[in-house]
């Protein structure tokens, strides 16, 4: 009976709140729509201005036996970034001063001869601007196409240098300023010598010496052989073999569905319940209702469950509108509901606590703001990028905040992965408990 | 008959002593005034006497559930309800059996009908008063408790107030308010309960403080009768 009067009560002051109201409609759809959008279509490629100073006769390169035409990793590198050709290197560094492009790249027209020479490293120049963010992602996507040519083009180099083994082993003709020789090879070489020596006198000096020259050309056929092994391990030193220890493995745009909607899920439920509660404290009515009209328990229940159950239907209206773009596992749409709420009522009861410990709405919004956003950023630091000691700190704080277990269940839920949603949904009761005795501490009188 | 009595009443915050050892009683129909100085514990006292808070020590004689009513110093209300709404919620919320009666007659009563549809936090200071003032008066409780109801009112708004308490007290409602207006005391109250630091220093008539101070003025009365005793 007070449970629904006071439900009752707060529905109403909610929909008389028309910003706030506006709110509630508007912010599901536009992050719907936001990250719908965001992660259905293709990733907009840097604007980079693109100045090639190598001859067009100059293009095609010979190492060895073959021939590679630069202007294919040209190609690989347009993919990554959206080119604007330039004529000289003022042009490039006026562009990319004036912020029409983020970044220049240069291909210096000594490159076909750097590469060609196979003795030195060839280098192209990269001229940066704008943030650390434009710059970094610049820089991702330029060193990246960049690592990919470095391994087409050691291929070729690895298939160049077999083709010397193979000469200085075998034999064969040897094409070299516009005229032909013919290579004996090793293995020919340790043959006549074996031929010689047997055509010598048993007590000739000469049959020491060649025998010495022959075992060198022994081991040297043994070894050369056994290096092209080695010259093709260099060129792709380290491969990489893809495992799953545990639980399955989420794609990075469906995690980032997951994010979405915890973060979405995080901030109505706060803001909501903390923001009520305060509001009683504000209004004066919380002395009136807590002189036994209405108990602590009540009243903090009744707030967390109102908060949950618009928190809850934000993020699932939320969600469905990023499944107009993003394909989601829809036979599963009970267990999203099932972790939804148990990470709207974990939300809820903290924005509760901050409700009963704060007297007033703005200050509870910025208090809920302040410890929000910082759980969030903890919640998504990856293991490796910090020291282990900082991490299981990281780990402790994300532990008794919802955030962390929200986003595993709705992980769990969404993208079945790992820790299982029971385990995340138990970890979000137990903070609900003691969220709520922390709550019920605060309203004390 | 008796509706109210404290006896030995105390509150501690800490090691704070807000309220130490007040007794007094409240028949029906009467009307008490507490008063006394910033800081003496009135608003204290009235909590305790209206179940907002427990008191450390002491025993207090309430009358059943729904039996009290309290209005706050601070007008108690949601704003962004309307008047009949604020009464409606109350009602349910302190278990009357007819909240729809109940509100209808509060309306009548406090002369708020024309505004029952309006947002309170649209309404003046005066008439957002009358709303807090029925809130406590929608279970028709045996006592009404007020903390300084008159604070923030113009003389007519008073004097309207003042008109609608005298006629709940002579319907049988026992008031005990606090207030910093000793004339207001002397004016609308059979007894006055003289609070300072805490300590109950005088429970009597206004006519008994005047008399203890050779005084026929309450107030300067009230004042002598503080600094006599290091107020």
């Amino acid at each position: 009976m007070a449970l629904r009067a006071l439900l009752g009560k707060d529905l109403r002051i909610l929909r008389r709140s028309p910003a706030l109201l506006a709110l509630l409609i508007v912010y599901p759809v536009a992050i719907a729509l936001l990250i719908g959008l965001a992660l259905s279509s293709s990733p907009a490629r840097p604007r980079v201005a693109f100045l090639n100073e190598i001859p067009p006769n100059q293009a095609t390169i010979q190492l060895g036996s073959q021939q590679i035409n630069t202007t294919r990793y040209e190609q690989e590198l347009f993919q990554a970034i959206q080119p604007v050709p330039v004529g000289s290197m003022a042009e490039a560094l006026a562009d990319v001063r004036d912020g029409s492009t983020i970044a220049a790249l240069i291909i210096p027209p000594q490159l076909p001869e750097e590469l060609a020479s196979a003795a030195q490293t060839a280098y192209v120049q990269v001229i940066y601007n704008g943030n650390a963010i434009n710059q970094a992602l610049v820089q991702t996507a330029i060193e990246s196409k960049l690592a990919q040519a470095n391994a087409l083009l050691a291929t070729q180099l690895s298939h160049v240098a077999d083709s010397y083994i193979d000469l200085l082993l075998s034999g064969g003709e040897l094409h070299f300023l516009g005229s032909t020789y013919d290579v004996l090879g090793l293995v020919r070489a340790r043959t006549a010598l074996a031929a010689i020596e047997t055509a010598l006198p048993r007590s000739s000096p000469l049959r020491q010496r060649i025998a010495t020259v022959e075992n060198f050309a022994q081991i040297a056929v043994s070894h050369l052989g056994g290096s092209k092994k080695v010259i093709a391990a260099v060129a792709a030193p380290i491969a990489v073999r893809q495992r799953v220890v545990s639980g399955s493995r989420t794609p990075l745009n469906d995690y980032a569905v997951a994010v979405a909607v915890a973060v979405s899920l995080m901030f109505v439920c706060i803001l909501l319940a903390s923001g009520m509660l305060a509001l009683e404290r504000e209004e004066n009515t919380l002395a009136r209702l807590r002189r036994g009209l209405v108990s602590a328990g009540l009243l903090l229940s009744e707030k967390g469950i109102l908060a949950a159950i618009l928190g809850v239907a934000v993020s699932f209206a939320m969600l469905c509108g990023i499944g107009l773009f993003v394909p989601l596992g829809w036979g599963r749409a009970a267990l999203w509901l099932l972790a939804m709420a148990g990470g709207g009522l974990a939300f809820a009861a903290l924005g509760v606590a901050i409700g009963a410990i704060v007297h007033e709405v703005r200050a509870a919004s910025l208090l809920a703001l302040l410890v929000s956003l910082p759980l969030v950023f903890l919640a998504l630091v990856p293991s490796a990028s910090v020291s282990a000691g900082l991490y299981d700190v990281i780990r402790v704080v994300s532990a008794v905040f919802p955030f962390k277990a929200a986003l595993e269940a709705l992980d769990a839920a969404i993208n079945q992965s790992q820790p299982s949603l029971g385990i995340a949904l138990a970890h979000l009761a137990a903070l609900i408990v003691g969220f709520g005795a922390l709550s019920r501490i605060a309203l004390r009188p | 008959m008796t509706s109210l009595e404290a006896h030995g009443l105390s509150k501690r915050f800490g090691d704070r002593v807000a309220v130490h050892d007040v007794s007094f009683s409240l028949g029906r129909g009467e009307v008490l005034a507490i008063i006394g100085p910033n800081g003496a514990g009135k608003t204290t006292l009235l909590s305790m006497l209206a179940g907002g808070l427990e008191p450390s020590e002491g025993e207090l004689k309430l009358p059943p559930a729904g039996g009290i009513g309290w209005v706050p110093q601070q007008t108690a209300v949601y704003s962004k309800l309307s008047v009949a709404e604020n009464l409606r919620l109350f009602a349910r919320l302190e278990g009357v059996a007819d909240a729809g009666a109940a509100v209808d007659r509060m309306l009548e009563q406090t002369g708020l009908r024309a505004r029952a549809g309006d947002e309170v936090g649209r309404l003046s200071g005066g008439n957002r008063q009358r709303v807090n003032i029925a809130i406590g008066l929608i279970s028709e409780p045996a006592v009404l408790l007020l903390d300084e109801p008159t604070s923030a009112l113009d003389p007519r708004q008073r004097a309207r107030l003042w008109e609608f308490i005298n006629d709940r007290v002579l319907a049988g409602t026992s008031v005990a308010f606090a207030t910093h207006d000793i004339a207001e005391a002397e004016r609308y109250a059979g007894a006055v309960l003289v609070l300072a630091d805490g300590e109950m220093l005088f429970a009597g008539s206004p006519a008994g403080l005047g008399a203890a101070e050779h005084e026929n003025d309450l107030e300067r009365a009230f004042v002598a009768f503080l600094a006599e005793r290091g107020h």
